[in-house]
């Protein structure tokens, strides 16, 4: 299981990346947040055949992971690691969809083809969009910023106590899952049923170290919220920020650009 | 000074299960006394402690921390005065970063944002963890946490320090610089513990527990001395008094 090991670990290099100090982690979450879900509203907003006109949207993850100092190849490991899942949702339609939308010489392509390159481009846009909001900002300033925008305490305190025990709970997965193979010759000791109480045993631990962190809550006054002590400002830059990209963002959905700036090109060859 | 006494009086508890952890259990710590609770695994050390600031309400019998006994409506005020350090750090920092954990109890005394801030670095300081403010809890060692657990108790100014286990999974030298830490702290201080060796460094008096009762109760040189009772108690003399009468 160091899969595993390793894919958490690569959580907290997310964490850490949250830490430096760059134009873009300046911003106000609250911002990088709002303009974020835009962005994501925009992408998904869009007819299923479209693609060329969802290029422009790349600039956004690149000018922020460009200004956040946010490497690259990590991200893209990132996205990697998540396409399976939308690889299953697009792998289908070219096998259903066989309607020819595009001639280009004498290749006819599909627009099954055309639908699948468009989910995947979306899928890139959307979970790019959403690993830099993380790495910009933490994730527990997110859970923050939710909350300030009026988003239910139960929920992102959820969020932030998943994001905190998560590493405790996988860890004490292993050490279970560690001690049963020392112990387990020629898949004796493997099967289901093992498994089972395995599990079983874990969602104890679990609730015995709630209620002792729970405990420990009470110990030090814990009455329902869970208070920082961190302030969040809006400056002019925020706001310039915001207007900005939004504004990209409308001009990229109402008009196609790829296409303007070819009719323009042929226009001036012409 | 007579308002940090802690007083156990008659106290009883059982769990839902049935397990009878504490038969009946009396003692009275002073102000500024630094008293070691020790005993066999299942002794009902862990048990006492959790009911000195109402993690568990007695069953039978009275906790009194200062002038009040510990009931739901002194619970606010006894919590204030009673800080209590888990045996698992992991237990008690639940949140993204240690600045947050240390300052979550200030904030929930509703103190002002500059007098948590003062505090924080003054408990950060005193722990010798003023550069792990920023970072997250699941990334420091056992001892890191050990230290910021204990500051995120300091944080609360209490007048009564109550420790699990403190010296536990903690290699030479850290465990070295708990004592010291512990040795220059002024407050009242009751800690359960297997280490008798911190014992003889740290505290003047022990209480020994067995089965749930008090078994003895005294100066800790006497208690360690008497071999009778270590070996009733599931106890050995610490190193450091082996070959000394």
């Amino acid at each position: 299981m160091p899969k595993i090991e390793s894919s958490l670990f690569e959580i907290g290099v997310l964490d850490q990346l949250a830490f430096q100090d760059t134009p873009l982690h300046r911003i106000d979450p609250r911002i990088k947040l709002i303009t974020t879900l835009c962005f994501i509203v925009t992408v998904v907003s869009y007819n299923h055949y479209e693609f060329s006109a969802l290029l422009p949207l790349i600039l956004y993850p690149i000018a922020l992971s460009a200004s956040g100092q946010l490497p690259g190849a990590y991200l893209w490991r990132k996205l990697l690691i998540a396409s399976p899942f939308a690889l299953l949702i697009g792998m289908f339609n070219p096998l259903f969809d066989h309607s020819t939308l595009l001639q280009i010489g004498g290749l006819s392509i599909s627009g099954g083809w055309v639908s699948f390159a468009s989910i995947m481009l979306r899928f890139t846009l959307t979970v790019s969009a959403a690993l830099i909001l993380v790495a910009s900002t933490g994730f527990a300033t997110v859970c923050m910023a939710l909350g300030r925008m009026g988003i239910s305490k139960v929920f992102t305190t959820q969020l932030l106590f998943l994001y905190r025990y998560i590493f405790i709970l996988t860890d004490e997965g292993l050490r279970m899952m560690r001690a049963r193979n020392l112990r387990s010759f020629d898949k004796r000791g493997t099967g289901l049923k093992i498994y089972g109480s395995m599990l079983g045993q874990l969602l104890l631990r679990t609730m015995d170290r709630a209620q002792r962190i729970h405990q420990a809550m009470l110990c030090r006054g814990f009455t329902g919220d869970i208070r920082l002590n961190r302030q969040f400002r809006l400056r002019s830059t925020d706001i310039t920020f915001a207007a900005g990209w939004l504004t990209f963002f409308i001009l990229a959905r109402t008009c196609n650009l790829p296409l303007a700036v070819g009719q323009f090109v042929m226009g001036i060859a012409a | 000074m007579s308002h940090h006494i802690v007083e156990v009086c008659d106290l009883r508890y059982c769990y839902p299960d049935g397990t009878e952890a504490l038969l009946g259990v009396d003692f009275r710590i002073h102000h500024g006394e630094s008293v070691a609770i020790v005993g066999a695994n299942g002794a009902g050390k862990s048990t006492l402690l959790l009911h000195l600031n109402g993690c568990l309400v007695p069953k039978v019998g009275q906790v009194r921390i200062g002038d009040c006994p510990l009931t739901p409506s002194t619970l606010q005020q006894i919590r204030r005065t009673v800080g209590m350090v888990f045996q698992d750090p992991d237990d008690q920092l639940f949140l993204p970063t240690v600045y947050d954990d240390v300052a979550f109890g200030p904030l929930n005394l509703g103190l002002p944002p500059d007098e948590v801030e003062a505090r924080v670095r003054h408990a950060l300081d005193t722990v010798n963890c003023e550069h792990l403010s920023k970072r997250p809890p699941y990334k420091l060692s056992g001892g890191e946490k050990r230290s910021v657990a204990i500051a995120t108790v300091l944080a609360m100014s209490p007048d009564i320090l109550v420790l699990d286990e403190p010296s536990s999974n903690l290699d030479p030298r850290t465990r070295r610089k708990l004592i010291t830490l512990l040795q220059g702290f002024e407050h009242t201080k009751i800690i359960a513990t297997h280490d008798l060796d911190m014992v003889m460094d740290v505290c003047e008096r022990t209480i020994v527990f067995h089965k749930g009762k008090v078994l003895a109760d005294g100066a800790t040189r006497d208690i360690f001395s008497n071999d009778a009772l270590l070996e009733q108690a599931h106890l050995e003399r610490p190193l450091s008094m082996n070959g000394r009468g």
